[in-house]
């Protein structure tokens, strides 16, 4: 054991004082291995920060929560005969809730696009949630403030808003919103209450951050256009087990309130999240491997590059070899003598190439919250190692094997 | 007791389809503190000699005894170990790593020796101060002259106190100032008890051994004891 550390160390003073002469050579080895760790850290990071937002913007719609609409989000139905169907109205809202036993909530929901606005300060294209008082038990919503509007306030149709966590730092940098009025699309709504942070950017518009609530009654009261749109049910089941069947359900029900015989096809879509995230999964998969296909070229273009110049290393110190050889150095010292001169290399490099994806997604995390894993360092690390063992083992060989006699007579 | 004792040696190399016999039959017993010169022509077999002497190669016939063990079957790793702690290899052309300075290329068998770092730096100082490089401890070989670089490479094969000195055409690659320099230091080394095996073929350098072994085909020729050169009883006047 002390023999080993003892080689191991002499042969790692023997390959710095190697690299050490040939500075510009190495530095320029290096640039291989240091770009194929930047981008295989950089990527793994973006698209871990990519999945944690998904996820968590997902799981803020509630994994239990079915959506009743005139559009389906994923289907190869024909948009024409989608948009044919006839609208969904609050009429058919009422009486779906009286049939529907299963659901723990139900809530009707449209969105109208206005502007919000508070003294001075405005947010433009904000989604404006018109539901009803049940409309929070269909979500997972946290308040940071006050509270959803009540019952009473929804049924008569009250100028009272929720509103969320971005509007409200877009609003009200450095003062509570609560009890402030704003201005929606130009009319006066009084502030209940303020969610805490819910969803994530990858949302976009749709994420609640960035929505206000209201009374579905004040929508059609203010902004008359939206009385002649479709409006969407939201149907919350009992827990995740109870889906199918509250699903299932609400397709009976949702058939007899439109009177379809049994002939007739549904002029009406259930969505669930769960398409969402098959979606995204499909997307994301074919980034994973496209990354992984780029990052892994230019690793092997990098692990090339180093095999070449420790071959080119080798040949050049034949002599020197046979030197080593003559005056002692066994095989199994000038293999490893080599095989650490490559690792090196490559770990230097994989350092750097860290480093430089540490900052990478220091610029990303601008737009997407990205964070290094432990696991995209050690991955960055042993890449290197590995590396440099593959490609520097076939040179180191070729050193070992020599016969001194030949090397020492090779010019 | 002999340290060196081979038994009807020979060495075929196969080049192509021909078989060539550098070696045929070659017998010889070294003695410790002998200074032998290996003389003879190109060709004759010296340096497959030389190379089978200092386990580098093996012969591919015959019986190789050093120091009353055998090495015509040693494995590679066996062979370096005896090369590492036995042999001290002086070269024509010094073979001095270019990029280290002289206390590195002296400590270099040291290394494979495994001898701790502060210990090998006193012995290869030590032996640098032995040849007389005292001011060049941490010069690089292309800041040396020719004979301050074979000094060198003597210091380092002095270093792990070998049991034999392989000098081959040690003086090949310097002027004759400078050579009879070298030489004047091998006797020396040579006065301190070492065994000097010299390889050359220069009969004024052969002059200096007390034993020439001419080679001739493959074959020795002649092994006598010579009267040696006249060497200046005074100490040798670079060491200082």
């Amino acid at each position: 054991m002390r023999v080993l550390l003892f080689e191991l160390k002499e042969g790692l003073m023997i390959a710095l004082r190697a690299i050490a002469s040939n500075k510009i050579r190495a530095m320029l080895t290096m640039l291989g291995i240091f770009i194929g760790v930047t981008v295989v850290v950089t990527m793994s990071t973006a698209i871990k920060g990519i999945d944690n937002s998904f996820q968590q913007g997902i799981s803020s719609l509630g994994s239990d929560v079915l959506y009743i609409d005139k559009w389906a989000w994923f289907s190869n139905v024909e948009w024409w005969k989608m948009r044919n169907r006839k609208n969904i109205t609050m009429e058919e809202f009422e009486k779906f809730k009286n049939l529907a036993k299963l659901p723990v909530a139900v809530a009707p929901v449209i969105n109208s696009v206005q502007t919000v606005k508070y003294q001075e300060r405005r947010v433009e294209n904000v989604f404006i949630n018109g539901s009803n008082a049940d409309y929070v038990k269909t979500t997972n919503f946290t308040f940071a403030e006050g509270r959803f509007y009540s019952e009473i306030e929804s049924n008569s149709s009250r100028q009272v808003a929720v509103i969320g966590s971005e509007i409200a730092k877009k609003l009200f940098p450095n003062l509570s919103a609560l009890d402030k009025t704003i201005k929606i699309g130009g009319e006066n709504f009084r502030v209940v209450g303020v969610l805490a942070e819910q969803g994530s950017f990858i949302l976009g518009p749709w994420n609640p951050d960035n929505q206000v609530y209201v009374p579905i009654g004040t929508i059609f009261k203010n902004f008359a256009s939206n009385r002649w749109r479709s409006i969407t049910i939201n149907v919350r089941a009992a827990g995740p087990a109870m889906v199918e069947e509250t699903k299932a359900e609400a397709e009976g029900v949702m058939r007899k309130v439109r009177g379809l015989s049994y002939d007739q096809e549904n002029d009406f879509s259930i969505n669930q999240q769960e398409g969402l995230q098959e979606n995204y999964n499909s997307v994301v998969g074919v980034i994973q491997i496209a990354g992984l296909f780029i990052t892994g070229l230019s690793l092997f273009v990098g692990a090339i590059g180093i095999m070449n110049i420790m071959f080119v290393s080798v040949k050049e110190r034949t002599k020197e070899i046979g030197l080593r050889k003559a005056i002692g150095a066994k095989r199994r010292t000038i293999l490893a003598q080599f095989l650490l001169e490559s690792s090196v290399i490559c770990l230097v490099g994989g350092f750097a190439g860290l480093i430089a994806a540490v900052i990478l997604s220091m610029l990303i995390n601008q737009f997407i919250p990205t964070s290094i894993q432990i696991g995209s360092v050690v991955l960055g690390i042993s890449i290197s190692l590995i590396t440099g063992i593959i490609s520097g083992l076939a040179p180191a060989y070729t050193a070992a094997k020599m016969d001194p006699v030949e090397a020492l007579r090779y010019e | 007791m002999n340290i060196i004792n081979i038994e009807h040696i020979a060495k075929i190399y196969k080049v192509g389809f021909e078989e060539v016999h550098a070696l045929r039959d070659v017998s010889l017993k070294i003695d410790k503190n002998e200074y032998v010169a290996i003389m003879g022509p190109s060709g004759s077999g010296k340096s497959t000699l030389m190379n089978i002497l200092g386990c580098l190669d093996t012969p591919t016939s015959g019986k190789y005894e050093f120091k009353g063990v055998s090495v015509s079957d040693m494995s590679d790793n066996e062979l370096a170990k005896i090369r590492n702690k036995e042999i001290g290899f002086v070269f024509q052309t010094f073979n001095l790593l270019a990029r280290s300075d002289a206390v590195h290329n002296v400590e270099l068998p040291l290394i494979y020796a495994g001898v701790p770092t502060a210990e090998r730096r006193e012995r290869a100082i030590q032996a640098l101060i032995d040849v007389g490089l005292k001011d060049r401890l941490h010069h690089k070989p292309n800041e040396l002259s020719g004979g301050q670089r074979q000094r060198v490479a003597i210091a380092r094969a002095l270093v792990t106190n070998p049991s034999i000195i392989l000098a081959d055409e040690p003086t090949g690659n310097l002027d004759s100032k400078t050579g009879e320099e070298i030489m004047v230091l091998f006797h020396e080394i040579h006065e301190k008890g070492n065994t000097i095996i010299l390889v050359t073929h220069e009969e004024y350098i052969a002059e200096h051994a007390a034993r020439i072994v001419r080679l001739k085909d493959g074959l020795i020729e002649s092994d006598e004891r010579v009267e040696r050169r006249y060497i200046p009883k005074t100490k040798n006047t670079l060491v200082t």
